[in-house]
Order: C-alpha cells, then sequence, then structure tokens
C-alpha cells in the first residue's frame, strides 16, 4: 500500500532525531510528489513538528538524509544546510504552528521581508539601493507587484497597510503562506494550517492550497489534525506514532487502514467511531 | 595598593587581593585561599542576580548598588559601636552579628523598596524599560550615598587580626589562611546552607519555584505573586548586605562606586553557575573569584576586569546554560 | 469592586482611613530605614579611624516629605474608587491623543530643522546656547545612530559608547601619529568603528536579550580599560591632548593670514568656529537620519526590523540573521565613530573618563524614552535630557540623583516611550502609523 511518488520534490531517509533520551523521530523515511499535496498526520507528539524543524533546518538530525530536488535535477542535502540557506536557496519554505509574523509591520511589509534575497541582490546589497539606482526601482516595483498578486489570492489586499498583528486569526495565518509564497518555493511546508479556523476560513484554505499546487508548481507538504482538510485535499497520507512511520498511502488506503485507525486514535472504541464518522465526512464535503 | 584615583579604578584595584612576591605551589596555595575569599563574596551578592533573574527574568542592574548601600550601613553600625581590633573576640564576634543584622534588614528595605517603586508598576510592560528603570536606581543609589556619605574612600581599621601560618617556604614566604577569611567562608556556607533550605523546604521556596516555572499558573492557584517576588528581592539584598560586611571588613576600604564592577562580576558568575540555579551562583562566584586572583597574581593586575568580562563573554557564547543549568531547547 | 466590574467607574472619593493610616506607617517605618540609617549618620574620618556624623534633622525633614508626599498622593490621586487605576486615560481620549500626536509629528520634524539651521544666527543665541546646541546635537545622533541597533534591529546595546571611544581614539590617534586632517579621519573613524562592530558584533550573534546586553556592557568596559592602561599608545588615564581643530575646506580658524575670517574678510571671531561646529554636527547627524531613513525603505532595513519582530521567522524567509545583526551593530557603530571622531575635535582632550557605561546608559535612555525607532523622539529626548541635566547645572551634586530619578519616573511614565508608533516603510494606498502594542520588542522576549 503504497502511494507511488514519481517526481518527489523532497526524500526524506532514515530521519532520526533523539533529544537526550527520548527518540522523537525513529528512522523515518518518506517522499513526496511534486505534484501532490502531501499530509503528514499522526496523533499529538507522534514527531511531526519535529520532521518539519529537521526538513527546514531548525533541528539538525540525528541520523538520516534529506534532499530537495529541483525541476533541473539539482539537488540538496538539506540537513547539512544552515537553516536560513534552505529557502534561499534549496527553496524550501515553511509556516509555524504558533503563527510566526513580523506583528508590528504591514502586510506589505510582511510580504515584502518574504523577497529579501532577491531585493538584497537588486539593491547591490544596500550599496546600489542606498542611492536610489534605477536597478533597484525596478526590482522594488516588481516585489510590489508580486506581493499584490499574494494578497489578492489571499483575500488580503484592503488590509494592505494595516499591522500584521492587527489582522484577525485567520488571515494571519493567511499571510503567513502568502509571506512563504513570496520567496518562491518548490516546497511548501505548512504546520498546522488550519488549526483555530472555522469551517468557512478552512475552506477558503483548501482552496488556496489547490490552488498553490495547481498554479504554482508548488509541493506542499502539510501536517494537519483537520481532517476536513487532510482527507480533502491531500493526495497522499504519511502518518507518524511515536516517531515512527505507521503508514503511506493515498486518502482512500488510509481511510481504510485499521491500523491507523487503532493506533492513531488509541484504544476506545467509541471514540474509534467516532472518528471514523468525521473521516467519513471529510471525505464526503 | 591605593595608586591611582580615577573614579571607580580606584576600587577595582582592591579586588585583587593580596598579592605578595613568591612562585611555585606555596604561592599558588596562597592564591588559592583568597580567590576562594574573594569568590565567596562574589557568590553571595551572585545569588540575588540569580533569584531575581530566574523569577522575573530581568538583570537587576540595582542588586550590585544594594551591594555598596549596605557594606555602607554595615560601616556606620560599626562605628557606632564603636568597634575597634582592641575589642576582645568574643565581643567583637558578637557585635558583628549585630552588624550583620541590621544591615540586612535595612539593606531588605532598600530592595523591597527598589522592586516596589521601580519594577513592579512595569511588570508584564515593554521588556526593555525595567531595565532603564533599574540602570536608573543603580545611578540612585550611587548618587545618593555620594551625596549622603562622602564620595571619598572609606577606610576601616582591621578588626580581626592574626591568622593561620600553613606553609612555611626556605625564603620566608609563608601561606597564610587569616582569621578573617575563615570566617567570610563559615559565614558563607552557613548562609547558603540556611537559604538553599529555605528555598527547598518552605512554602515562601515553593512558591518561588512556582513563579519561576509559570507566573500566571502559580498566581492561579493561589500565591500571591507579588508578593513571593518582593521577598525574593528581599533575600536577595539580605544576601548582598551579608557581602557588603564581608567586603567591608576584608578589604577595609569602600566607596559609593564599588557596586558596579561587583555586580558585573556577580552577574557573571550567576550566568557561569547557570541562571536561576543557587548552587551554580555560588560555584559561579568561586570560579570568578579564583580567574580574578590568579590572573592578577600571574599576569597583570591592571587588566583582571578585562579577564573577568571575557570570561563572561566566553561563558555566554560557549555554555549559555551556564554550568549546572538547564541547556534550553530552540522552541520553533 | 462591583461597580468598576460593571464597567462604570464612579467618580467620587473613597479614602478607607484605616487602610490609609497603615499606608502612612509603613511608609514612615520604610522612609526611616532608608534615610534614618544614610542620612542621619555619616562616617568621616578622624584621627585614629572613623567617626560618627550625626544630622538627625535632615534625615527628619527628608522622610517628613516623603510621608507627607504620600498623603498627598493619597488624597488626590489615589482617592478614586477602588479598581481603577488612577492614570486610567478613556480609550477614546488615547486614540485622539494619537492622531494630534502623528499631525504633530508630521509638522514637527520641518520646523525642528528649519530652527536648527537659523538656530546660531538668532539674536538671543549666545556662545552658551550654542555650545549646549552643539551637545544636543552629538546627543542626537548617538541617539540615532543607536537606534538603528535598539530600534529598529531590537538588539539590545549597553556599550554603545566603545564605539564613540574607538572613533574618538582613531582621530586623535591619526592626527597624532601620521598627521592626518580631520576630514580624512572622519570617514576612517567611521570605518574603524563600523569593524569594531562587526568584530564585536561576532561572538554575540547568538545571544539574546538581556544576555546581550551585558556582554555587549562587558565589551564597553574592556575597551575603556584597555584605554586606561595602555599607556604607551592611548596615553592611559592622562587621555591624549592637542588634538587638531578642523578647518573650513582647508581654512583654519585662526586670527593669523590664510585663515577663515581672513579669506572672507570678516572681523576675526572666536564664535565663528563655533558655529562652524554646530554646523558640522547638525550636518552629520542629519547625514545619520537620512541614510536611517534611507536604508529602512531598503531591503537591510527592513530585514533589522524584521529581526527585532521575530528571529527565527526571518530565518524561515531566508535571512542570513547573523550578516542582518551584524550591518546593525556596524552601521550603528559608524555614526558612533564619526560622532566620536567630532567630539575629538570639538574637545581637544580626550580621555577615557568620556567614555564611562553612564554615557551608554545615557545614549539608551534617550533612544528608549523617545520612543524605539523614532527619529523625532531622539529629538525630543535628548533635548530633555541633556537640557534638564543643564537646568540642574546648579544643583551640581544633586544632578546625577536627579537624572536618575528622572529616567525612572519617565519609564514609569511612558514606559513605550514618548512616540510610540510605528512608521511603515512602504504602502499601498495609506500610510497607517502601527501602534506600540503591534511591535515588538526584540530579541529574547
Amino acid at each position: 500500500m503504497t502511494h507511488t511518488v514519481n517526481d518527489p520534490v523532497l526524500t526524506v531517509e532514515h530521519l532520526n532525531m533523539r533529544f537526550g533520551g527520548l527518540l522523537a523521530v525513529d528512522d523515518l523515511s518518506f517522499d513526496v510528489d511534486r505534484r501532490d499535496i502531501t499530509a503528514l498526520i499522526g496523533p499529538n507528539g507522534a514527531g511531526k513538528t519535529t520532521v518539519f524543524n529537521c526538513i527546514t533546518g531548525f533541528y539538525k538530525p540525528t541520523e538520516g538524509r534529506i534532499t530537495a530536488r529541483h525541476e533541473d535535477v539539482a539537488s540538496f542535502l538539506l540537513e547539512r544546510m544552515d537553516d536560513f540557506k534552505i529557502p534561499k536557496i534549496a527553496k524550501v519554505a515553511r509556516t509555524f504552528q504558533n503563527i510566526r509574523l513580523f506583528g508590528g509591520m504591514t502586510v506589505l511589509e510582511n510580504l515584502m521581508v518574504g523577497q529579501h534575497n532577491p531585493l538584497m541582490i537588486a539593491s547591490n546589497y544596500t550599496f546600489g539601493g542606498i542611492f536610489g539606482l534605477s536597478g533597484y526601482k525596478r526590482a522594488e516595483k516588481e516585489a510590489v507587484e508580486l506581493a499584490k498578486y499574494w494578497m489578492e489570492q489571499t483575500g488580503l489586499t484592503a488590509r494592505a497597510d494595516d499591522a500584521a498583528g492587527d489582522l484577525p486569526y485567520g488571515d494571519q495565518r493567511k499571510l503567513e503562506i502568502a509571506r512563504a509564497m513570496c520567496t518562491k518555493p518548490k516546497l511548501l511546508c505548512l504546520d498546522e494550517p488550519a488549526a483555530g479556523l472555522n469551517p468557512r476560513e478552512s475552506e477558503e484554505l483548501n482552496k488556496l492550497l489547490l490552488f498553490i499546487r495547481k498554479e504554482r508548481d508548488t509541493g506542499v507538504l502539510l501536517i494537519e489534525h483537520d481532517m476536513n482538510v487532510v482527507m480533502g485535499i491531500s493526495d497522499h497520507i504519511i502518518v507518524l506514532d511515536y516517531g515512527k512511520k505507521i503508514a503511506d498511502g493515498t486518502p482512500e488506503e488510509i481511510r481504510n487502514d485499521p491500523s491507523v485507525i487503532a493506533a492513531y486514535l488509541g484504544v476506545a472504541d467509541e471514540e474509534v467511531e467516532e472518528v471514523e464518522h468525521e473521516i467519513e465526512e471529510g471525505a464526503s464535503s | 595598593m591605593i595608586t591611582v584615583d580615577l573614579g571607580y579604578e580606584r576600587t577595582v584595584l582592591y579586588f585583587g587581593g593580596f598579592v605578595s612576591g613568591g612562585s611555585l605551589m606555596e604561592y599558588f596555595l596562597q592564591q588559592l585561599i583568597n580567590g576562594i575569599t574573594l569568590g565567596s563574596i562574589y557568590g553571595l551578592i551572585a545569588i540575588g542576580y540569580t533569584m531575581v533573574y530566574g523569577i522575573i527574568g530581568m538583570i537587576n542592574f540595582a542588586h550590585g548598588d544594594i551591594f555598596m548601600v549596605s557594606s555602607f550601613i554595615a560601616l556606620i553600625v560599626i562605628t557606632a559601636l564603636g568597634l575597634t581590633v582592641s575589642t576582645g573576640l568574643g565581643l567583637t564576634i558578637l557585635a558583628l552579628i549585630l552588624v550583620l543584622v541590621t544591615s540586612m534588614v535595612i539593606a531588605s528595605v532598600f530592595g523591597w523598596t527598589t522592586e516596589r517603586l521601580a519594577y513592579r508598576p512595569l511588570r508584564g510592560s515593554f521588556r526593555l524599560a525595567p531595565l532603564i528603570t533599574a540602570i536608573g536606581i543603580s545611578i540612585v543609589l550611587q548618587n545618593y550615598i555620594q551625596i549622603t556619605q562622602g564620595a571619598r574612600v572609606k577606610p576601616l581599621q582591621p578588626l580581626i587580626e592574626n591568622g593561620y601560618t600553613l606553609m612555611t617556604r626556605a625564603d620566608g614566604f609563608t601561606v597564610q589562611l587569616s582569621n578573617m577569611q575563615i570566617l567570610i567562608i563559615t559565614v558563607t556556607i552557613i548562609l547558603m546552607t540556611i537559604f538553599s533550605l529555605i528555598i527547598a523546604k518552605t512554602s515562601l521556596g515553593r512558591a518561588q519555584r512556582a513563579c519561576e516555572q509559570d507566573r500566571k499558573m502559580a498566581s492561579l492557584l493561589g500565591i500571591n505573586v507579588d508578593r513571593t517576588i518582593s521577598m525574593t528581592f528581599v533575600m536577595g539584598a539580605a544576601l548582598a548586605a551579608v557581602a557588603g560586611l564581608m567586603f567591608l571588613l576584608y578589604y577595609g576600604v569602600i566607596d559609593f562606586f564599588i557596586g558596579f564592577v561587583a555586580g558585573v562580576k556577580a552577574f557573571t558568575a550567576a550566568v557561569l553557575g547557570g541562571i536561576g540555579s543557587l548552587p551554580g551562583a555560588m560555584l559561579g562566584g568561586l570560579v570568578i573569584g579564583l580567574i580574578e586572583t590568579f590572573w592578577s597574581a600571574y599576569f597583570s593586575i591592571e587588566y583582571k576586569d578585562v579577564a573577568a568580562f571575557s570570561m563572561l563573554a566566553i561563558v555566554l557564547i560557549f555554555l549559555p546554560q551556564g554550568l549546572l543549568g538547564k541547556p534550553e531547547v530552540e522552541k520553533v | 469592586m462591583t461597580d468598576t466590574a460593571n464597567g462604570a467607574p464612579r467618580p467620587g472619593r473613597h479614602l478607607d482611613f484605616g487602610k490609609v493610616a497603615k499606608d502612612l506607617v509603613v511608609t514612615a517605618l520604610i522612609a526611616t530605614a532608608i534615610f534614618g540609617s544614610t542620612i542621619a549618620f555619616r562616617t568621616v574620618s578622624a584621627a585614629g579611624g572613623l567617626r560618627l556624623e550625626v544630622r538627625y534633622d535632615i534625615a527628619f525633614y527628608v522622610i517628613a516629605a516623603v510621608i507627607v508626599g504620600r498623603l498627598l498622593l493619597w488624597l488626590f490621586f489615589w482617592s478614586k474608587p477602588a479598581g481603577t487605576s488612577a492614570v486610567e486615560v478613556p480609550a477614546g481620549i488615547k486614540s485622539g491623543m494619537a492622531k494630534v500626536s502623528a499631525k504633530v509629528g508630521k509638522g514637527f520634524g520641518p520646523t525642528m530643522l528649519i530652527f536648527a539651521l537659523v538656530f546660531p544666527f538668532l539674536p538671543f543665541t549666545d556662545r552658551y546656547l550654542l555650545d549646549l546646541s552643539i551637545l544636543i546635537l552629538t546627543y542626537v545622533m548617538l541617539g540615532w545612530g543607536l537606534n538603528i541597533v535598539v530600534g529598529l534591529a531590537g538588539l539590545l546595546d549597553l556599550g554603545y559608547v566603545a564605539f564613540y571611544a574607538i572613533g574618538a581614539y582613531s582621530y586623535a590617534l591619526l592626527a597624532q601619529y601620521f598627521g592626518f586632517s580631520f576630514w580624512m579621519c572622519l570617514p576612517l573613524a567611521g570605518i574603524l568603528a563600523a569593524f569594531w562592530g562587526i568584530i564585536l558584533g561576532f561572538p554575540v550573534l547568538r545571544l539574546r536579550g538581556d544576555y546581550l546586553a551585558i556582554v555587549t556592557l562587558a565589551f564597553g568596559e574592556i575597551i575603556r580599560i584597555v584605554l586606561l592602561n595602555w599607556y604607551q599608545f592611548t596615553g592611559g588615564p592622562d587621555g591624549l591632548s592637542g588634538i587638531p581643530r578642523p578647518s573650513f575646506f582647508g581654512l583654519p580658524f585662526t586670527r593669523r593670514e590664510g585663515g577663515f575670517s581672513d579669506f572672507f574678510g570678516l572681523d576675526y571671531s572666536s564664535f565663528h568656529r563655533i558655529v562652524f561646529m554646530y554646523f558640522l554636527i547638525l550636518a552629520l547627524a542629519l547625514l545619520t537620519n537620512f541614510v536611517t531613513n534611507r536604508l529602512r525603505r531598503l531591503p537591510i532595513g527592513r530585514a533589522w526590523e524584521a529581526l527585532r519582530e521575530d528571529e527565527i521567522a526571518c530565518r524561515s524567509l531566508g535571512l542570513n540573521t547573523a550578516s542582518v545583526k551584524l550591518t546593525a551593530f556596524a552601521i550603528g557603530g559608524m555614526f558612533a565613530g564619526f560622532a566620536g571622531s567630532f567630539f575629538a575635535t570639538r574637545q581637544g582632550f580626550i580621555s577615557p573618563e568620556s567614555f564611562t557605561f553612564i554615557e551608554s546608559a545615557l545614549i539608551l535612555a534617550i533612544v528608549v524614552l523617545g520612543g524605539m525607532g523614532s527619529q523625532v523622539g531622539v529629538v525630543i529626548a535628548s533635548i530633555a535630557m541633556i537640557g534638564g541635566f543643564e537646568i540642574f547645572r546648579e544643583a551640581e551634586q544633586f544632578r546625577m540623583l536627579i537624572f536618575g530619578l528622572a529616567m525612572v519616573v519617565i519609564m514609569i511614565w511612558r514606559p513605550r516611550g514618548l512616540i510610540s508608533t510605528r512608521i511603515p516603510s512602504i504602502f499601498l494606498r495609506e500610510k497607517k502609523a502601527v501602534s506600540a502594542d503591534m511591535v515588538a520588542q526584540g530579541e529574547g522576549h
């Protein structure tokens, strides 16, 4: 029961992450396809966020290899890169479980910071920009255009000049995704993007993610608890429990996998039924 | 030992302990004794930093100055009692206990008032604000003492003399353990034990540890957070007062600027030991005291503060959790 | 308590006399402990040791003043119903005040600039006022420089004066050993200070918040101690004297032929040089302001502010936070270097005593009091601090005491500074000021 990955944008091989005596991730291997929305699910404490932190360089894995591949066959060993080089060079962007926006800066400014690296080059590492050279002005204009594009896609245009910290929760989640997209990533990693969203916002999020996959040639890897999102939009699901992979397949396969339901949901029977019901609902919507 | 008179550079010079000629084993041993004595004083001040930082996460910049104020109070009480070296040993010790208690009480009032006036109104506010008020209080205390007690160095004749000669070398160099040093080390050990017991066993200590973990939760569980924080300042100030008296007795000279340098070094000690850890503060104090003494003894006395400050930078960069602190995992 | 819970604080006086009396007794006890110990008794040197001087009267007056002050506070400030803060301002007035201050802020900058330009030629301007203005402008420039590090990048630097010292000594030493002129040394001093900013920045890259503050303080002290003890090179505590004065594009301010007054056919006056100094520091300060404003609109400036807001998010967007921090230290240091060489040329004499921790604290206080990141705030704070300091010149002894007290009172009154709103660096339709509650405080909170 494996979902076939033809064109992996990310390959994780034998990933181990140890914190003192705790093995948070245990010999984990999986692939993420360039054209898929891949979901990483599992009960609380299964090590999902740790996997994310390893991929995006915030933790250095104890063992294992994480490879990012671009279409032009360039590949990057992420576990060897500095964290800031992963979005900059390997083009893997991420969002955070507890939203990390630049709260005192406006929506537009947040999106401009997302384009820091190309703008830095355009400003000749500040030396050209400070004298107002035209090359920088043009680059800045383009950057504003890209920011406007993503504000439109996320419905934030009207709030462009408001402080990010002033936005309602759902808009903050969207802004964080828009900001990550401004780095023009090949792979977007989302840590619980639907957490705290109401059903309508969650629906909008689904649309946004599908749009990103289809129109922007960006693979999406997400951690999510909301079955509505997971079953509704993902093409490929990986299930973690206690740092181990216990299942890997299409939503259909996962839904019918008894070991997933047992391990993922614990032992209480009534709970299993409850969630089976929830999964069903998620699939039908 | 008083050579130049340049603001606080003057006081800095006393910090080196008694450097005498000599070399090799005996000389080393003598420096070790001096270093432990100095380290005890730093350790006592460091506890105040470590407790306050542990509980409200701020550097109480004025803590060094509380130490300074307390040494002035001790000097006033000693003068008022008319203590001299000719007072009998038993009477001297009794009188010193009185001096210690008085200066601990008054220093505690200073510590409590500082917290109440300058830090409590800013609790939960902009993080830089209490740091600025702490610097302000530090300036206020220094200048207050300068105005009320005078800018001149205050000398005190030694009250406790003599000691034990541990070793005598062929060339006449002796390794001395003075009664004063014995007193300082003993008092430090006793007070450290008492305060460790307070933290470990009493309800106040429990409340303090609870506030360190999670202040909001502690207050939900019925702990009076404001009172606990106040008591932390009081305890820190009381220990600083012990250090103030020891410093006065050991070096015999104080002025209004001794708090700044001693404060920075004691903070270094607190960080070195692992901030929030009481035994760590004591250990850090000893290490800083030893480094400083050995640096002055073997290298140069002028640059011994550079040694202590560099130590601070090195520790923070390579061992930010300190010797006995818990490592912090970056939360993403 | 119940009436306030309903959201309708009732004006009126609720004075619980028992409570007040208890409070006053406590106040009296505390004041007695504090002032009764240190004012009432003073040790003075006497033959054969120390002697105690007793001044019960002064102590009594001070204690009485504290108690009366506390009573007045009870009567006039804390007599509102329990549960309401004494200084609570309704939200409507608050937002109105913000609007007014934003408007004032807009016109304030240009008005100040014009005033600064014509100031030396105003009839009431005398030498004393001009000297004072030069001093204030030096602090404005230092405040603007430190604002880059603390206000924009959110890196708490307590050793900023080190870069000021490096600038001053760079000029003095280069002039002494190589005979370089002021105009050659000025950029060199800036570059050297920036270079030191990077050197000192490297080790502290991983430190946060208060730890960063204490290490920068240590660095500031290390540099001062080295200046103090490196006798052969820096003159140690004696400092360096005979530092050459700057010339007006090659024209020295001397009575001799070929000097400034001779060239322009003016009568020689020592005032010329001071006016020139005034414009020199004004130009340097404006340069600092201009460059900072420009940088804020460039990616580097936005990266600084983003760093202040959230370092982890910065790294997740591909910002090399190490170089972002180092540029902030370097550019902040550079401006302090410029200011330092100006200081050296103005004084003609420098010694380590001018570069103590108090200077760093003063500059930081100016930045924080002004409102972190606010350029206008720094100007107001500098005028208030340095000008206020000047007013108390008479009370020589009490000056620093009052200064320290003012720092405490002002911070409690306005923890976020005088001008606490942030102006966005770029906007699509409308430039809206961001309220201080949104703006992060910098590293390590």
